[in-house]
């Protein structure tokens, strides 16, 4: 098989292994305040993401540094053009990283307000952007002969990125309450899976959206498929939340979302980032591909690393299997 | 300014800042694997003791070296677009690598290390931070490897205009990053080493009086410390002099930049202190305190070797390289214009004094704390806690001059062209530039500088809190022998 095609799936699988594990840990600090109702909960509710938020990260990471080895005029051409919302997306990242790490360490309700804050604002913002930001590569940017975005700094915003912004979102807000009741016990523990049921099947609707868009511009037949098979996991998964098999219903939620992006990327290629001016100038995988000996190299590395990625990720979480609750939570021990 | 100016200040703004974290965090994260080794090889609970209370301010700086490193991950694509296509089949792999061979390891181990105290056995504990440290030095190695491509360029051939890797081994086994790295790393251990022995010291002297507890923790802290930032600097020249051999051969220009050197010598001074302007490349008015043939044993082992001044090299450059910028609006007021090949002198030539002058007086520092407690003395002095703490600081401005000086003598070319390389794999700094709105710039460049400014704020804040809390504050005891069903280590 080609080497091109090979990486362009990588990246794709990449996307997908931070779509569904941050995904939830944008969830949980999404939902830090409708769920945590006091400052226990709220340590409850970070501390379930607590070993494993940063390991999370780190895929969209390596999502991204793939794509420029892999496709560097991809990597060139949609980050520069899509600049403002990529800011808003690390600026967002920023604070919440940090948040996590300094709320606890002085013992003040305003400290902690403040940064609750910041992971909340810090959550949704990526969450929405890097919905954006997918949407922008699903469906094309006005991009002129060599890559360059023409037109304004703006570009990226549309309605259906917005669209694109919500559903990813959603995914992460469902998600994000299903993993809450899945790692929590007592009362919260009820709390999120209530509001998984509530809410969930209204959120995650502009996801059915954006997936019935990309598929009108360039779907193909078994994307379509999977786009349709989206539906049925959806309806798996709440309907095993309602019978409170929450392992079940994370799981079918991870079909959701590994359903949504083969949908979505299977109808971007052969495209990488569609120019919407002239569909000569789209980039597409052969074009943006790098050598064949680079991509051979970085297959390589990948073939070893990512197991051992997925190996030791896996440990981690076995190690802190337990549902966390409130006696859990040791009091404040700041100097 | 236009674009190129913005993205170039927020180029520098960002990694000068993300490189303040990051010596801390790999130099840290070395000495705390050693003192946890300490403790579960001979049960010492004051090597436990030192564990928790360095490893918390680590935490503590760790969480702004991950946030500020995303930024970078994401720069060249976003202002640098045209870089990124350019060099994009060479240089993404070793970025990627780092994320897959050293990022992964780096925080999935660390949330293991700081979560996992009750959960896993001792042993497994103590493998999983020494996971975390050598990561950090292996995502050090990688993006090394990718900087010193810039510097050198190797292990491609052109194609279709562009550089195309032939070797993954040339890059990774650069000259240039096999000098680079073991300086940078050897600069990190500085930084830790007069951290440790800074605020150790302080503790000390606070409590000269009283009757401390903690007293062997901070004695031990002191002398390892002490000891890390010596033989930092020891391994900082060694392996500083190997780089100024291989920038006499590959960058000839900035080891005259670095020097101010205007016209050739041979055999050449080097030059200690320079009064006067040296913004100017014709040399006139300055006046410098010289150590007679030194440069030409910096530049080639003997004291006699020839070393080219910034005259005849801008002679040469112009020749190679072209005299004018080719006419393209992209290049913007630059279009057309002359090319200047002499760097921005000060910069260079106070750069490079100021890492070498900041290192050694930190590590002078150091050197003398340890003399000044040596076998159980605690100086009462109140200069001594002052001179320990600001001595904190110094090895932390060697490191910035050292990049400021890499980085800006390699101007005008981002990608510097490799005398013995393939022709035509090196680019110039104006063409490697997005096209961007200045808007777009000025908004991300003010946003980040304050997010950043406020974010440094809260880290010297905590840390100053941790420092003063001392051991008691990371280490709470325990009330009663009963199981305790709590995470020794939430957040
Ligand atoms: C010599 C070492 C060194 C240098 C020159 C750089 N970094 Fe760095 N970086 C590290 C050493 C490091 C580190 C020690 O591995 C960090 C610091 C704190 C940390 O968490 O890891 C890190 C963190 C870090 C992260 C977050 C990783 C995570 O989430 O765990 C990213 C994405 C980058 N860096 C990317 C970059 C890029 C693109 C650079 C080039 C401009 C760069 N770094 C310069
Ligand atoms: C972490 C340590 C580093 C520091 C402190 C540092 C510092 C700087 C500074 C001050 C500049 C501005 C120079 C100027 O505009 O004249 C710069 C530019 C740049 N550096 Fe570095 N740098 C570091 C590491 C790296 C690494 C590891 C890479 C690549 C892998 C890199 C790539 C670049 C690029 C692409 C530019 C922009 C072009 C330019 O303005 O020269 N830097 N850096
Ligand atoms: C006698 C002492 C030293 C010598 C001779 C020396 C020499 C050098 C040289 C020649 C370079 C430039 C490499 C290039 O651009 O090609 C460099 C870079 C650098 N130096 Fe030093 N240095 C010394 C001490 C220090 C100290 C004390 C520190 C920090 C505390 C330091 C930190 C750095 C850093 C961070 C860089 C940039 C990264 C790199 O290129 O390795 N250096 N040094």
């Amino acid at each position: 098989m080609d080497l091109a095609l090979i990486w362009f799936v990588v990246i794709a699988l990449l996307w997908l292994g931070y779509l569904f594990l941050e995904g939830f840990d944008f969830g949980v600090g999404m939902l830090l305040p409708v769920l945590g109702r006091d400052d226990t909960d709220r340590r409850v509710m970070i501390n379930t993401i607590g070993p494993v938020w940063d390991g999370n990260e780190v895929w969209v990471i390596v999502a991204v540094g793939a794509t420029f080895a892999a496709f560097p005029d991809w990597y060139a051409s949609l980050l520069s053009a899509a600049y403002l919302p990529l800011l808003l997306v690390l600026l967002g990242l920023i604070g919440r990283g940090v948040a996590f790490e300094y709320r606890g360490k002085v013992d003040s309700d305003r400290w902690r307000r403040t940064w609750d804050r910041v992971i909340v604002v810090g959550s949704w913002v990526p969450a929405l952007g890097v919905g954006l930001l997918l949407t922008t590569t699903f469906l094309g940017l006005p991009l002129d002969e060599g890559g360059q975005r023409v037109g304004s700094a703006f570009a990226a915003f549309t309605p259906e990125s917005a669209l694109g912004a919500l559903a990813i979102a959603g995914f992460a807000l469902t998600h994000g309450a299903v993993f809450t009741a899945l790692k929590t016990d007592g009362p919260i523990r009820h709390r999120a899976r209530a509001l998984a049921l509530r809410l969930g099947p209204l959120a995650l609707l502009p996801l059915g959206g954006l997936l019935v868009v990309v598929q009108w511009e360039s779907g193909e037949l078994w994307t379509w498929a999977a786009a349709g098979l989206v539906f049925a996991a959806a309806s798996v998964a709440f309907s095993r939340l309602r019978a409170g098999r929450e392992g079940q219903a994370f799981a079918a939620l991870g079909a959701v979302i590994a359903l949504s992006v083969a949908a979505l990327f299977g109808a971007l290629y052969p495209d990488v980032l569609p120019s919407t001016l002239n569909p000569a100038w789209s980039l597409t995988v052969e074009g943006a591909a790098s050598s064949p000996y680079t991509l051979e190299v970085m297959s390589w590395v990948a073939l070893f690393g990512t197991p051992a990625v997925l190996a030791y990720q896996g440990w981690t979480y076995w190690v802190f299997r337990r549902r966390v609750s409130a006696a859990h939570i040791p009091p404040v021990h700041v100097p | 300014m236009d674009v190129l100016d913005l993205a170039r200040w927020q180029f520098g703004i960002t990694t000068v800042y993300h490189f303040l974290m990051v010596p801390l965090t790999i130099g840290l994260s070395i000495l705390v694997a050693g003192m946890q080794t300490a403790w579960v090889r001979t049960g010492d609970e004051k090597y436990l003791r030192m564990t928790k209370f360095w490893g918390k301010l680590l935490l503590v700086n760790f969480a702004m070296g991950v946030v500020t490193g995303i930024v970078q991950e994401f720069q060249f694509g976003m202002a640098w677009s045209e870089y990124s296509r350019f060099v994009g089949d060479v240089f993404g792999a070793p970025l990627a690598m780092e994320g897959l061979v050293a990022f992964f390891v780096e925080s999935t181990f660390l949330g293991l290390w700081i979560f996992g105290w009750d959960r896993l056995p001792k042993r497994v504990h103590l493998a999983c931070v020494w996971a975390f440290s050598l990561a950090t030095v292996a995502s050090a190695y990688f993006i090394l490897a990718a900087n010193s491509w810039m510097q050198h360029p190797v292990g491609v051939a052109m194609v279709d205009g562009k550089p195309v890797l032939t070797s993954i081994w040339a890059v990774l086994t650069n000259n240039t990053a096999l000098a680079a790295i073991p300086h940078t790393i050897a600069g990190t251990f500085a930084v830790a080493g007069s951290f440790l022995v800074g605020i150790a010291a302080w503790h000390l002297w606070r409590k000269r009086r009283e009757d401390d507890a903690d007293r062997p923790v901070w004695r031990a802290s002191v002398k390892f410390g002490g000891w890390v930032s010596a033989a930092a600097f020891a391994a900082l020249a060694v392996t500083g002099d190997l780089q100024g051999k291989l920038m006499f051969e590959q960058q000839p220009m900035k080891m005259a930049a670095a020097e101010a050197l205007c016209h050739t010598e041979s055999p050449a001074a080097f030059s200690v202190f320079a009064v006067g302007d040296v913004t100017r490349p014709d040399c006139e008015n300055v006046k410098s305190i010289t150590v007679p043939a030194l440069l030409s044993f910096l530049a080639h082992n003997d004291f006699t070797t020839e070393v080219r001044g910034i005259e005849d090299l801008v002679v040469e450059y112009r020749e190679r390289y072209g005299e004018f910028y080719p006419v393209d609006e992209r290049l913007g007021e630059l279009s057309g214009q002359p090319i200047d090949y002499v760097p921005n002198l000060p910069v260079t030539y106070w750069g490079f004094r100021l890492m070498i002058g900041f290192g050694a007086l930190g590590t002078g520092i150091s050197v003398l704390v340890l003399w000044l407690t040596r076998r159980g003395r605690i100086p009462e002095s109140r200069w001594f806690p002052r001179l320990a703490l600001a001595g904190i600081a110094t090895p932390f401005l060697g490191n910035s001059f050292g990049w400021i000086f890499t980085e800006m003598g390699r101007q005008p070319f981002v990608v510097v062209p490799n005398p013995s390389g393939v022709d035509g794999v090196w680019m110039f700094t104006a063409r490697a530039v997005s096209g961007l709105t200045t808007g777009e710039v000025w908004t991300s460049l003010i946003g980040l500088t304050l997010v950043y400014a406020v974010l440094a704020a809260v880290e010297v804040f905590l840390i100053a809190r941790y420092v003063r809390g001392g051991v008691a504050g990371v280490m709470p005891r325990k009330k009663s022998d009963k199981p305790d069903d709590t995470l020794a280590f939430a957040y």
